[in-house]
């Protein structure tokens, strides 16, 4: 009795889930290029085994990448490409290309995620960092770094990075740095002597960015530290480093 | 003379209301279209278009991946390995993609041979993360019998990440490929293969060493 009970209470669920999602999840337009392709895949080169004309509905189901998934009345499934469906998108029929993020978005954004890697001194070095712009010239960035060689390992923590970006509308926008934070210096386990330690560096430096597409930027950094270490002269380190990155 | 001048003036007279029409009407043949352009549609459309966001639509650029294999760690044998990926499709062509994996160190013939011992437990441990670009090099179709097709790619991978294997950190360049299939909209099966390049002193001297790691997987896309 229980069982049925439960059974009908999960066929009643899906059955309501089924109607909510019919009228709020569907995406119907009407095509207003003059017509659309549909192809086997989600790529220029599969083939298109399907044509729509204008004033046709389809439905759109989801977008992957450059791509669109659609149906049609008829339920044909296929994939159409973003730049065929500029004007079905726009409500306002003006045409308008589907819009990615492009250099003035590149220009105020606000975050910015990414990955770099290079040398630090003799240490091949692998940094991820996440930074906040709070204004078109000067952001901030917190860098988690790691380096290592066959003789020792190093982890910099750097919370603290001051960017000034001179010329952020340049196409390859140069900026200079300032920053400090921690370098753990980890010898490796094989050597004989093995005693990690632990140091306050400052660095200042110069770089430059260059947006690529949509929300991807290309960046160069060059990095010298002075770390002042518990021994009598201090450490000095210089650092270059290539990477890809991501904004919003 | 006289009859020669108004001859004349009357060929005047007799061309000028021509003229005068042609006049006239040379601008008038230029304004007609205008004006039918301007005029309002004899339809008017009775279905009104519905408003769809861009922003609306789902995006599926994101997979996540879990997959199982074997690692073959150079000198300690080849060992089971597990991990995660997470791609990111930025265009048809490229995607980004983060790992990480783990697996455990064997014994090297060394070890097993004379009954000593290189590393502890612990350092047996096998642990690395890598980020990595990709790039759909082959997108195609595949066949199972007459009516099913599975989109599919062969995909190339080189990126660069961190080991820590043997008690310490090693910065190691990763690179392979693996065959996607699409098996529906928001699942793929994962083949891949890739190298996992490394410096490494455990043996005696510095060596690079190529651990390859062949596996499974299941992606879901969201």
């Amino acid at each position: 009795m229980r069982i049925l009970f439960y059974i009908s209470l999960f066929v009643l669920s899906i059955y309501g889930h089924a109607d909510e999602s019919e009228l709020s999840d569907k995406h119907l337009v009407k095509v207003a290029d003059p017509y659309i392709e549909l192809h086997t895949g989600p790529g220029r080169g599969y083939p298109i085994f399907y044509v729509v004309g204008r004033g046709d509905w389809v439905e759109l189901k989801f977008r992957h990448a450059d791509w669109y998934k659609v149906i049609t009345e008829d339920s044909k499934e296929g994939w159409v490409s973003a730049a065929q469906l500029s004007l079905t998108l726009n409500p306002s029929g003006k045409r308008v290309d589907i819009r990615d993020p492009d250099e003035k978005d590149f220009r105020i954004r606000s975050w910015e995620y990414g990955a770099v890697t290079g040398e630090l001194e003799g240490l091949a070095v692998l940094s991820f960092y996440g930074g906040y712009h709070f204004t078109e010239n000067l952001s901030n960035e917190i860098i988690l770094s790691q380096a290592s060689n066959s003789t020792s390992s190093k982890l910099i923590f750097s919370p603290l990075n001051i960017i000034h970006e001179p010329f952020p509308d340049w196409k390859i926008s140069p900026f200079f740095t300032l920053g400090t934070g921690w370098l753990q210096t980890k010898p490796k386990s094989t050597l004989a002597s093995t005693v990690d330690r632990t140091d306050q560096y400052a660095n200042y430096g110069v770089g430059a960015r260059m947006h690529l597409t949509k929300r991807f930027l290309l960046r160069f950094d060059y990095k010298y530290y002075e770390v002042f270490t518990s021994r009598d002269q201090n450490e000095e380190l210089e650092e270059w480093k290539v990477g890809f990155a991501f904004f919003f | 003379m006289e009859s020669r001048l108004r001859l004349f003036l009357l060929g005047i007279f007799a061309v000028m209301p021509f003229s005068a029409v042609a006049q006239e009407k040379q601008p008038a043949d230029a304004e007609q279209p205008k004006e039918i352009i301007q005029q309002d549609p004899v339809i008017q459309p009775a279905v009104k278009r519905r408003e769809v966001k861009q922003a609306d639509i789902d995006t599926e650029n994101f997979e996540l991946s879990a997959y199982a294999g074997i690692l073959s760690i150079e000198d300690f044998g080849s060992e089971p390995v597990y991990g995660l990926r997470l791609n990111y499709h930025i265009t048809e062509d490229f995607f980004l993609q983060g790992a990480i994996g783990i697996s455990e160190a064997g014994r090297t013939s060394a070890e097993t041979f004379t009954g000593s011992t290189i590393l502890t437990e612990e350092q047996r441990n096998y642990e690395f993360y890598t980020v990595a670009i990709g790039y759909n090099l082959l997108p195609g179709e595949a066949f199972i019998g007459r009516k099913t097709a599975f989109n599919t790619a062969l995909y190339l991978i080189a990126g660069a990440g961190n080991t820590t294997f043997a008690g310490d950190d090693r910065f190691t360049i990763t690179w392979g490929g693996g065959y996607r299939i699409t098996v529906t909209d928001w699942m793929a099966v994962h083949l891949d293969v890739r190298d996992h390049i490394y410096s490494i002193d455990i043996t005696g001297e510095d060596k690079n060493v190529n651990n390859f790691e062949t596996s499974i997987g299941l992606s879901f896309f969201f």
